[in-house]
């Protein structure tokens, strides 16, 4: 048996899912992050599979995962920035408890 | 050039208001003596007598151009004024007819008279320059009225009147009863003015014109009859009624005393108060083709005569007697119109306008002296101010309608052409002049006769003659209350407005006594005078016996009928106020502001409602947006 596109694709789709349940049940900011992290790495793979099974002679798909880890990169560090200064407010890291904006 | 003279005659006192006004706003009036201080504090006076005077040199050119021509009729050049579409055209335009150029020589000449009369009465007012302003705009704008060949101008130069009329009634505005006054004339005129507009407004979507010339032709030919020419007749004579004060607005015009006395000699006497008549019978085609406003127009002539006679029985306010006269003798003027036609009202009108502005100015002058209008507070002036004696005397004369003063032979028309057409009304008008006859000579005997008894108590006590700048415009006055009447005596005024035949003088002058009725107003006017005399002068009857004779009389009479007290008390303020504006109130607290209040209310709780939704838990909305994306999906799937 090869490893074919449907293959990539559906390791994809898992990761992703696992991202989302992360990015939505965990209630840790940081953990949050990490899963939104896990989702953009999905969203990697299934470009990388893309553009090496339907578009070979085409590095488009490579090019967009290189600027996806440059702005998650960028992302998490902003994304940490914000957590560690709230932290230093509020002394947690709760997410259902960051809620000033509420009224 | 010459409707560029005509034209003046209109525009100079309005210049002279524009001057005036910049005058009583840049200048105060200095002390007496300062060098240049009588110019300067009588500069607006010398203005408007010049421009009234200019304006009245060239109506009388006017008046001798129009009797001159064949035609009696002086075509203006319109100029267009406003041109929308093919529809409508509105010229601004002057009509110069007989009826014309009688209304400008009445209002000119009085209103000159009137201003130099001013000259003395308005002396050292603080208010003198704003004073001759209001004066030149109101003349300006009566002269308007007169010579406006349209609806819609006449309406406007109406208006016009009747915002100096409130200008000058609240002259003295710091006087709560002239302010007050002031706004009475001001609404209850504006209730007649209500039917004329809805009657020009009638009028131009039934014809699609204003102009007053051809709105009457229409009436001729019977383009315009039956309801419509009706309803517009009555509309136009509901703005009569209001300005001219009739029956049942006529409540106004005794309060209007509290202006200035040259005020209700110019304005309430003799040329505004008749501009009702005047517009009557300016759009008298319109009312000759219906029956039903014709003889509307003469009852209700008819029963202000009689109606306001009575009440001026019994005042004891030189002023209020001589409102409830013109009242009643613009009933007369109504009447003449209803019955007889456009000469015999206009004559009434014309002569009324000189006896009438006359008697004004006697008051003004006594009052001038004793510094009160109550008669009971004066007397024995016929010594003290021979010369307002003597005027006052003759124009009551000639206001009773005694043979050959000027009222006899301009009431002995109305009172015959009454008798021709509706009995009723005839006796009506017959004890009128018995009445009038009675309250004036009244007003004659309380003033003049007797011994003085102290005038204001807080005068100086010294009673005086008036200077000459007031006498000299009396006794002008007095000359044309004498001799007016005589125009007619030939027929020859009637003819001018196209209206009976002439006679010789001499004919006309004693050939009247071969008719039984001057003889019977005459006997009546007489018996009238004899009674005034018995009660006040001689004192054979005493007055408060016959007060307390006919008591329920007296109270009605000078309690002016309750008028007053019905439109205040019940239609204003029951009616009004308590019905119809209060339950709007309710409709508007209720039912608007309950709407308003209402989506307000209903969108808080709605967003109180709304509001759970928004939790601000990032994590269930990423997870509401991760159901709705799969919601999609599935849709995608199943559906595309």
């Amino acid at each position: 048996m090869s490893i074919g596109l449907e293959h990539y694709l559906i390791l994809s789709g898992i990761l992703f899912s696992i991202g989302l349940y992360g990015a939505l049940a965990k209630r840790n900011a940081i953990a949050i992050l990490m899963s939104i992290e896990i989702m953009l790495t999905a969203a990697s793979i299934a470009m990388i599979a893309f553009s090496r099974y339907v578009v070979p002679l085409l590095l488009t798909g490579q090019i967009f995962v290189i600027f996806i880890m440059v702005v998650a990169a960028a992302e998490t560090a902003v994304g940490l920035a914000i957590i560690i200064s709230i932290y230093r407010k509020r002394e947690t890291v709760d997410a259902t408890e960051i809620d000033l904006m509420k009224m | 050039m010459m409707p560029f003279l005509v034209w003046l005659i209109f525009l100079l006192p309005l210049s002279s208001f524009i001057i005036n006004s910049i005058i009583a706003m840049l200048v105060h009036p200095v002390s007496e003596g300062t060098r240049g201080g009588n110019l300067r504090n009588k500069i607006s006076g010398y203005i408007t007598i010049a421009t009234i005077g200019g304006s009245l040199i060239l109506s009388i050119w006017t008046l001798l151009s129009v009797m001159a021509l064949p035609h009696h009729e002086l075509a203006i050049p319109d100029i267009n004024w406003l041109v929308i579409g093919d529809k409508l055209s509105i010229s601004l335009g002057l009509i110069v007819n007989p009826l014309t150029v009688v209304m400008l020589i009445v209002v000119t000449v009085v209103s000159l008279l009137v201003q130099i009369y001013s000259q003395g009465y308005m002396h050292g007012d603080p208010g003198y320059h704003r004073y001759y302003a209001f004066m030149s705009l109101f003349t300006a704008s009566m002269l308007g009225v007169a010579l406006a060949d349209n609806l819609l101008f006449l309406y406007v130069f109406w208006e016009g009147v009747g915002l100096c009329s409130y200008l000058l009634i609240g002259f003295w505005f710091h006087r709560p009863a002239a302010a007050d006054a002031a706004k009475k004339a001001f609404i209850v005129t504006r209730l007649g003015d209500f039917g004329f507009l809805a009657a020009i407004l009638l009028l131009f979507a039934n014809t699609g014109t204003f102009d007053i010339t051809e709105l009457s032709h229409l009436a001729i030919t019977g383009g315009l009859a039956g309801a419509t020419l009706t309803w517009a007749a009555i509309g136009i004579f509901s703005g009569a009624v209001g300005k001219s004060a009739q029956f049942p607005l006529h409540v106004w015009l005794p309060d209007a005393m509290e202006g200035p006395t040259p005020v209700s000699a110019l304005i309430h006497a003799a040329t505004m108060v008749a501009a009702g008549v005047f517009l009557v019978a300016r759009t008298y085609p319109l009312f000759a083709h219906s029956v039903e406003a014709l003889t509307t127009v003469a009852i209700i002539g008819g029963v202000t005569a009689i109606f306001a006679a009575t009440m001026g029985l019994v005042m004891n306010d030189i002023k209020r007697v001589l409102a409830y006269s013109t009242i009643s003798q613009l009933g007369y003027m109504m009447l003449g119109l209803g019955t007889g036609g456009v000469a015999i009202g206009m004559f009434h009108l014309f002569n009324h306008a000189f006896f009438k502005a006359l008697l004004f100015l006697g008051a003004g002058s006594v009052n001038h002296a004793t510094g009160t209008f109550d008669m009971r507070q004066m007397g024995g002036l016929r010594k003290i101010m021979p010369w307002t004696y003597v005027t006052f005397l003759i124009a009551s004369l000639s206001l009773t309608g005694i043979w050959p003063f000027a009222g006899f032979w301009s009431k002995d028309d109305i009172i015959l052409s009454s008798m021709e057409s509706q009995p009723i009304l005839f006796v009506l008008a017959t004890i009128t002049v018995f009445m009038t006859a009675f309250y004036m000579f009244r007003a004659v005997f309380l003033t003049f006769g007797g011994e003085y008894r102290g005038g204001d108590p807080g005068s100086h006590g010294h009673p005086h003659e008036s200077p000459p700048v007031m006498v000299v415009p009396m006794v002008i006055l007095a000359v044309l209350a004498v001799v007016s009447g005589f125009w007619n005596v030939t027929g020859s005024f009637g003819v001018f407005l196209g209206h009976g035949e002439t006679r010789s003088f001499v004919e006309g002058f004693f050939g009247i006594f071969t008719h039984p009725l001057p003889w019977i107003s005459m006997l009546l006017a007489v018996l009238g005078i004899l009674l005034a005399y018995a009660i006040y002068s001689a004192r054979w009857l005493s007055a408060e016996h016959i007060g307390s004779l006919f008591k329920p009389l007296y109270i009605l009479f000078s309690r002016k009928y309750w008028m007053d007290e019905l439109y205040e008390n019940i239609i204003v303020k029951k009616a009004l106020l308590g019905g119809i504006f209060n339950g709007l109130e309710q409709v508007d607290t209720h039912v608007v502001d309950g709407a308003v209040n209402g989506a307000a209310s209903g969108t808080i709780a709605g967003g109180g409602v709304l509001r759970r939704a928004q939790t601000g838990q990032l994590q269930l909305y990423g997870l509401f947006i991760g159901i709705g994306v799969l919601a999609i999906i599935v849709c995608l799937y199943l559906f595309g």
